[in-house]
């Protein structure tokens, strides 16, 4: 019975798997033509409207310019960064070199992965209740920070993690065997060593705090006409111009997308570059003048 | 030779959690001799070596009892700063493993780390251990130039040259040829031989020559055990082990 | 000299530990201040309101202070309905054109489009939600809708689907080139053909990555929020199967209503944001129960310090 239709089958089998493989190519084309589409309605759209005027002149109904946006954006990536930054490379310094396998790692990994699967609107809640209600600050940009501070620390941790595992043991070993303590070991032979990496990690980061916008919304507000007065006062930033601007004037929000997409697409290349060119020469880092010991070039014994 | 042996192993069982890497170790190490220790994988050479420098440390749910001294103190004694052992106690590692900055830097790296910071303190430990190592006239022009920029063979003599920089009095090696060609380990041979007036030296090595030409005591492990120790020419020549005959004339391992 | 250097050296040991240990308790700190913090103002929100008043209610109403009504069962539907419709079309064309990178297109062409995919999965949500506002719904409100509506069920799903495709393909695509390659060998060699052994054996055996992918769709799909208010179209209505229903999802319940409000309606926000943190605990934690299900037979943390012990050991 089977063999006797086998070849039928055989047939109907092949023109099955190739309507899948028509399929994917069209699927293919689809998400691309999808994914390049948002770039070139971006750049198309977008690009026209900017201008010096728009990027750094001053706010006003007739130029809505993103200035006060783009201050906002750098002292967020500031605020965030100055904090986020030292706790989650340390901490992961911790997991990797002197954390021992058991229960409480994987409660800290536990965590760090919860962290990173909160989503961002829940992020500007918290920041609302604690920074918000609770300090009383109202919207501002240190209780935005704070909050973004928190949110980047598993893309850190993560980062630097892997960066860490990849140094050589053997160079651990080598350190430790001369006598140097854990923490010598750390700053002048591992991390040095890990600084592509961890850099790469942190300028993904970056990159997550210029996209977010969701967390911003509740901590930041929406204050898109005045320069920021200082780290309480509210303000906003590029991706929260782009939502206002969405609803009210599309072509000003394309504009900021520009700048945006450019931003991201930017770090991402320089995070990329980064990584292959601090792996490429590495051991030659240190620059310093060529240079001998004269004075015992020729002396001591032998 | 003074009477009391520098380095004295009492007892020494060590567990790599359930697993028992050495059995029961006795022996000890005169001052300025070569000791090799010797035999096959995993039987608990590199794992002695490492003992004595506490190395071991840094495995996980790694257990030692028994007692291991140096100059009459005991390594695993609480009080002892293991930063300090290992100052006394240098290694040299089987595959080279320079740091990556200058050859300068790689040497420098230990007194740094106990204290030593200015330029006119270093730059006569840097040349002096370089020349005791025997690289100085190879490298001293490119001092500043990264440390893995030269030859395996040059970089495992670089990190002989960065161990004694911090003035060992031990020297630990494991297995420091077998990612060398036969130059190179020719070379280091010869350094062991003259740095043997000044340190003692403990080396583990696969190759039974190596021990046979270098060593001046010889100690023959198996699968956690120590079955042999003594006079290396008496070792090679006329062993009380069955086993560590077998081995010495290649029938196993 | 000597000794109160290693006994600075010492200290400086010490409380560097301490601090790389803080740092790492941070990070458990700051989740369960966020868990207990949502819970103290969300739970007794939600007893105020009746559990199954809010979870059940099929009427939100907040602007009439003396009719207010919290129930948040068409948003908990709504996320489902825009999550699923999003998965759905995000998963099919993903693992298409992950395939299609795998084997069916030339090397070159395959990594240029994984750059460029890796590049989208970091563009800000808002620019997707833009690209839905000027294009999609003028585009679906113009050719497609039955009601003259744009904004909606279907464009919320599309913009969502266009989000996860860069996570779907890249992650389908890693465990595709994970898969043993000799499958696909052996597979032609029985004769099979080139479509047989990619879609017949190749996929199949990529099948924990094709889930993990889709879990952590789902994840980004039903957190996302800014993108999704800017199309969706925020009624609060219960989901009635039209594709152009103006309707809310959890998190746009959140940010619709939270920059205004405060009182009681910001305590039912709160607690819609404790609805959907546990939803989004309960993707986590299966995600990685299965994940760690699949990885115990090879665990492999410290390659480097395993080795070296095996070495010794073994």
């Amino acid at each position: 019975m089977k063999s006797a239709d086998t070849v039928t089958k055989k047939r109907r089998r092949i023109t099955r798997y190739t309507l899948l493989k028509w399929a994917g190519y069209a699927c293919a084309g689809l998400a691309i033509a999808a994914l390049a589409g948002i770039l070139l309605f971006v750049l198309i759209r977008g690009l026209p409207h900017l201008s010096f005027h728009f990027l750094f002149g001053k706010y006003s109904s007739a130029n809505p310019s993103v200035s006060t946006a783009l201050v906002g954006t750098l002292m967020l990536v500031f605020l965030a960064l100055i904090i986020g930054g030292p706790i989650g490379i340390m901490a992961a310094v911790f997991l990797t070199e002197y954390a021992k396998k058991g229960k409480f790692v994987n409660i800290i990994r536990l965590a760090v992965e919860t962290l990173a699967a909160i989503p961002s609107i829940v992020y500007g809640l918290f920041g609302m209740l604690v920074f918000g209600v609770l300090f009383g600050w109202g919207h501002s940009f240190m209780g935005a920070g704070l909050t973004l501070s928190i949110m980047i620390l598993p893309v850190i941790i993560r980062s630097t993690e892997e960066s860490l595992l990849a140094v050589p043991q053997s160079y651990r070993e080598g350190a430790m065997a001369l006598g140097a303590g854990r923490v010598r070991t750390i700053f002048r032979v591992v991390l040095p060593n890990a600084a592509g990496g961890i850099v790469s990690g942190l300028i993904l980061a970056v990159g997550r705090i210029i996209s977010e916008s969701a967390a911003l919304i509740l901590t930041l507000g929406l204050v898109v006409r005045n320069m920021p007065t200082g780290f309480m006062s509210p303000g906003t930033s590029l991706a929260l111009n782009v939502y206002f601007f969405g609803l009210v004037s599309p072509e000003a929000a394309a504009a900021t997308s520009v700048v945006l997409v450019i931003l991201v697409v930017g770090l991402n290349l320089l995070a990329m570059g980064l990584g292959r060119l601090l792996s490429k020469n590495k051991g030659s880092k240190k620059k310093r003048p060529a240079r001998t010991i004269p004075m015992l070039k020729s002396g001591v014994e032998k | 030779m003074s009477e009391q042996p520098l380095i004295n192993v009492a007892n020494v069982n060590l567990f790599y959690s359930d697993f028992q890497a050495l059995k029961d170790i006795n022996l000890s190490i005169a001052e300025n001799e070569i000791t090799a220790f010797i035999g096959p994988s995993g039987c608990g050479k590199t794992t002695l070596l490492k003992c004595f420098n506490r190395m071991t440390d840094l495995v996980e749910g790694c257990k030692v009892n028994g007692t291991i001294t140096i100059d009459g103190q005991d390594v695993f004694d609480k009080s002892v700063d293991v930063n300090l052992l290992r100052k006394d106690v240098g290694m040299v590692f089987q595959k080279p493993n320079p740091f990556p900055m200058s050859i300068y830097d790689n040497i420098a790296f230990g007194p740094r780390t106990h204290g030593i910071r200015k330029r006119k303190d270093l730059d006569p430990i840097v040349t002096q251990s370089l020349q005791r190592a025997g690289i100085w006239n190879e490298v001293k022009n490119n001092l500043f130039k990264s440390a893995l920029s030269v030859s395996g063979g040059q970089q495992q003599r670089i990190c002989i040259a960065r161990a004694l920089a911090v003035e060992p009095k031990i020297l630990l090696m494991d297995e420091p040829t077998s990612a060398l060609d036969p130059i190179s380990t020719g070379v280091i041979e010869e350094l062991c031989q003259e740095l043997k007036e000044q340190f003692t030296i403990v080396i583990v090595t696969h190759n039974m020559q190596q021990a046979a030409r270098i060593s001046d005591k010889t100690a023959f492990f198996l699968l956690g055990e120590m079955l042999e120790f003594g006079e290396t020419q008496k070792v090679f020549s006329k062993p009380e082990n069955e086993k560590c005959e077998r081995y010495i004339t290649g029938k196993f391992g | 000299m000597i000794r109160p250097f290693y006994r600075f050296i010492r200290a400086r040991e010490k409380l560097m530990k301490v601090l790389f240990l803080l740092s790492s308790v941070f990070a458990v700190l700051a989740l369960l201040v966020i868990f207990l913090f949502l819970m103290m103002r969300g739970i007794p929100s939600i007893a105020n309101i009746g559990f199954f008043r809010f979870v059940f209610g099929t009427r939100w109403s907040v602007s009439d202070p003396n009719n207010q009504s919290f129930g948040i069962l068409p948003m908990i539907v709504g996320s489902i309905y825009v999550t699923a419709l999003a998965t759905l079309i995000g998963v099919t064309i993903g693992l298409f054109t992950a395939v299609f990178l795998y084997k069916f297109c030339p090397k070159k062409i395959a990594k240029g489009v994984r750059q460029l995919i890796n590049l989208l999965a970091g563009i800000p949500s808002v620019v997707y939600g833009l690209f839905g506002v000027m294009v999609i719904v003028p585009f679906l409100r113009n050719n497609v809708s039955s009601n003259g509506m744009g904004h909606g069920v279907l464009a919320a799903s599309i913009i969502l689907a266009i989000m996860i495709l860069p996570t779907i393909v890249s992650i389908t695509l890693d465990a595709l080139h994970a898969a043993p390659e000799h499958y696909y060998e052996g597979a032609l060699a029985l004769g099979a053909s080139k479509e047989r052994a990619v879609f017949g054996v190749m996929l199949p055996s990529a099948k924990s990555g094709v889930f993990a992918a889709v879990v952590l769709a789902v994840g980004r799909a039903i957190g996302e929020t800014m993108a999704v208010i800017m199309v969706i179209g925020g009624s609060p209505e219960m989901p009635n199967g039209s594709l152009f229903q103006s309707i809310r999802t959890l998190t746009a319940n959140i940010a619709l209503g939270a920059m205004e409000a405060t009182g009681s309606i910001l305590d039912a926000m709160i607690a819609t944001g404790v609805i959907l943190f546990v939803f989004t605990l309960f993707i986590n934690v299966g995600f990685n129960l299965i994940k760690n299900k699949k990885k115990k037979p090879n665990k492999k943390k410290k390659p480097d310090k395993e080795e070296e012990a095996t070495d010794e050991v073994g």
